[in-house]
């Protein structure tokens, strides 16, 4: 049997995309680009010290005192390290990347908790995205997007939005059957009964989703620095080129201590959900 | 008049009822059915109504269909073939939008599990019906505050379901069914998970609140003993279709099958059965004006030591005892006066043999059943009370 031409037809469809689909991701950059512009430059423009001082008192009054100690910490550290503008720049892209997986990936979540068939489509397909190696995601963003911010966001969303979509599935499928049943039986429409009840209910679990989403988003800033999303991902891949521990040690920290921070603030918050 | 009337109902469970269906009509069981055609018979052939301010009781062990029939009246289960009409308004395949209206206006539901929304305060859970139809917050407190009072719950207003125990947690699942202000109440087995003694409270505060509220309610249970207490009319479910309609009184002491019998055997009768059901004919008495010789004649003839005296409209006039009857008979007079003992022990023909067995205990003479309009239908002596019950009991052992 001959050898299948998989990899020719991909990459045909990719070319077709290309050419026909262009305006669109025009339109897609340039929304990210102001998108993530916009993260950094209410970040950049106020001195760190400022943001740090702040930081800790939003998560002293929203959070506890054991997080927002711990930012502070770490946030100082980051600061120290002459780090600061690199993770502002990695935080505005998962921040972003976070934002636009929440903004698909909740609605897709609801969609396979309330259609099988949707369920049936979407749960393979998320397999899919997972598992494939995150590397292959570069081409196409690079075809599609040219090289910097955007393709990392893109390659960055793919590889994080699954457990959104797993989780927020997960988590409206769990509340129980006589709760949907009670609000069906009090004459909700179905909008009411999925914000009133399904929702409310789903919260610790979809928060758990979007801690996940996060999380995700972070073991993807050295990869997305490969096709120039730039932050604390190049700082790491110039450790890499030129041998130099100290520099990528650095940006290696500068990435858990943003990682423990962001890890600690979603769940602080989803526990203020239960 | 009938609020809820059920005809000819089927609910088939799986994707292909029409073959099940025409079995069923053929006369073939539920499992004959599911194995060939693998389709699962809910219910068949139900036939019913409730009358309006009615306690309807269905009541079967689980798997007998209640639960599905239940459901159906609200139409969270949709049948597959039949009527359901409320209100003179057949609702069977009514729009999604008029069942809504339906759920939120007539029909309340109180369920097993109590099902009250975890996230919500006990406020915010009996206001839900009231939320979802669009009335305004305040409006809709007030509202809710009001029935948690009437359930006894106030001042947990703003406790979360969790914090109560859970007699109280029904209390707030009945107060959610109530805010709506409905017609109609649906219970699944609405006191099952709860203990005995909450359960009888419970009971007992549903009766006193059907009292003053008047609803019409369907009570789903596979209690014999709660269907007994709070059911004007019980239907008895057994496997997918009901098989005997009719007071307590007609179900214990009327079985219509070997399955009824069974199934109330169990009961403890003295609850069920009423004076009426064993009271010997009231025979001898006499007359007012019949005096001392006619009583003692009628006593030596039957062989008793007292009888009750009547008026003209056989209204319980007394008790002449043998003894006085003589003494009065020795002195030559002609009349009752100062012989008869007007004070007798005497009860009304509805009432429980289990409060009867009491006045026996503590009195000498027979006990006197009378109607409502005070005239003497019959009388109790512990001899007639026991074979009674065991006459009663022969029919349904």
């Amino acid at each position: 049997m001959p050898k299948l031409p998989i990899g020719l037809w991909v990459e045909q469809i990719v070319a077709w995309a290309q050419v026909n689909l262009e305006g669109l991701f025009d339109f897609i950059t340039l929304i990210i680009e102001v998108l993530v512009t916009r993260i950094e430059t209410v970040f950049l423009t106020v001195h760190p010290l400022i943001i740090l001082a702040l930081v800790f008192i939003l998560l002293w009054s929203l959070a506890n005192p054991k997080v927002a100690i711990g930012t502070a910490i770490g946030l100082y550290l980051i600061y120290n390290m002459e780090l600061w503008e690199a993770s502002i720049q990695t935080l505005a892209l998962v921040l972003a990347a976070t934002a636009l997986a929440l903004l698909l990936g909740v609605p897709l979540g609801i969609l396979t908790a309330r259609s099988n068939l949707a369920h049936k489509l979407i749960m393979p397909l998320l397999d899919f995205m997972q598992t494939m190696p995150a590397f292959v995601y570069l081409i196409p963003a690079v075809l599609f997007f040219g090289l910097g911010q955007v393709p990392g966001l893109f390659a960055t969303v793919v590889f994080a939005m699954p457990p959104t979509i797993r989780l927020t599935g997960l988590g409206i499928r769990q509340v129980p059957a006589q709760l949907v049943e009670a609000s069906d039986a009090f004459g909700s429409t179905e909008w009411q009964k999925l914000t009133k009840v399904q929702i409310p209910l789903a919260l610790p679990t979809i928060m758990a989703g979007i801690n996940q989403c996060i999380m995700l988003s972070l073991s993807m800033v050295v990869i997305a620095a490969m096709i120039g999303a730039g932050g604390l991902g190049d700082e790491v891949l110039a450790g890499i080129s030129r041998l130099d521990i100290a520099k990528g040690f650095e940006g290696g920290l500068a990435i858990v201590i943003m990682a423990i921070i962001l890890d600690r603030v979603t769940q602080s918050f989803g526990e203020r959900h239960r | 008049m009938s609020k809820i009337i059920i005809k000819d109902l089927v609910k088939i469970f799986g994707d292909h009822p029409e073959k099940a269906q025409e079995m069923l009509k053929e006369g073939y069981d539920k499992d004959d059915i599911l194995e060939k055609t693998r389709q699962t018979v809910g219910i068949f052939d139900i036939n019913f109504s409730v009358n309006e301010g009615e306690v309807f009781v269905l009541m079967g062990l689980s798997g007998s269909g209640k639960s599905t029939l239940l459901r159906c009246v609200n139409r969270l289960i949709e049948p597959t073939s039949g009527t359901i009409t409320i209100d003179g308004e057949d609702i069977t395949l009514a729009e999604p939008d008029v069942i809504r209206d339906i759920r939120r206006n007539k029909v309340s539901m109180v369920f097993q599990r109590f099902a009250l929304f975890p996230h919500r305060t006990v406020l915010d859970n009996v206001a839900y019906g009231l939320e979802i139809q669009g009335v305004p917050t305040a409006q809709r407190r007030e509202k809710a505050a009001q029935v948690i009072e009437t359930v006894g719950l106030k001042g947990w207003e703003y406790s979360l379901p969790d914090q109560l125990s859970g007699g109280m947690q029904q209390r707030v699942g009945l107060a959610r069914a109530l805010a709506n202000n409905p017609d109609i109440l649906l219970m699944d087995e609405a006191f099952s998970a709860l203990d005995p003694l909450i359960r009888k409270s419970m009971q007992d505060e549903l009766l006193s609140l059907q009292n003053t509220l008047n609803k019409t309610i369907i009570f789903v249970t596979h209690d014999l003993d709660e269907a007994l207490k709070i059911g004007d009319r019980i239907a008895l479910m057994n496997n997918g279709t009901i098989v005997q309609i009719g007071t307590a009184e007609d179900i214990l002491t009327n079985p219509a099958n070997d399955y009824v019998e069974r199934f109330v055997e169990d009961v403890d009768k003295t609850k069920v059965l009423t004076a009426e059901g064993v009271m010997k004919a009231p025979d001898p008495v006499v007359f007012l004006k019949d005096g001392p010789h006619v009583a003692l004649r009628r006593m030596k003839e039957h062989g008793i030591s007292s009888i009750f005296v009547v008026t003209r409209e056989r209204r319980l006039a007394g008790i002449v005892l043998a003894e006085d009857a003589l003494q009065a008979v020795k002195e030559h007079r002609e009349e009752f006066r100062n012989i008869i003992i007007e004070d007798v022990p005497k009860v009304s023909i509805a009432t429980p043999v289990i409060d009867v067995i009491p006045v026996l205990a503590e009195t000498k003479f027979p006990v006197a059943v009378t109607n409502d309009d005070d005239k003497l239908v019959g009388i109790l002596v512990k001899g007639s009370v026991l074979a009674g019950m065991a006459r009663k009991g022969d029919n349904i052992a």
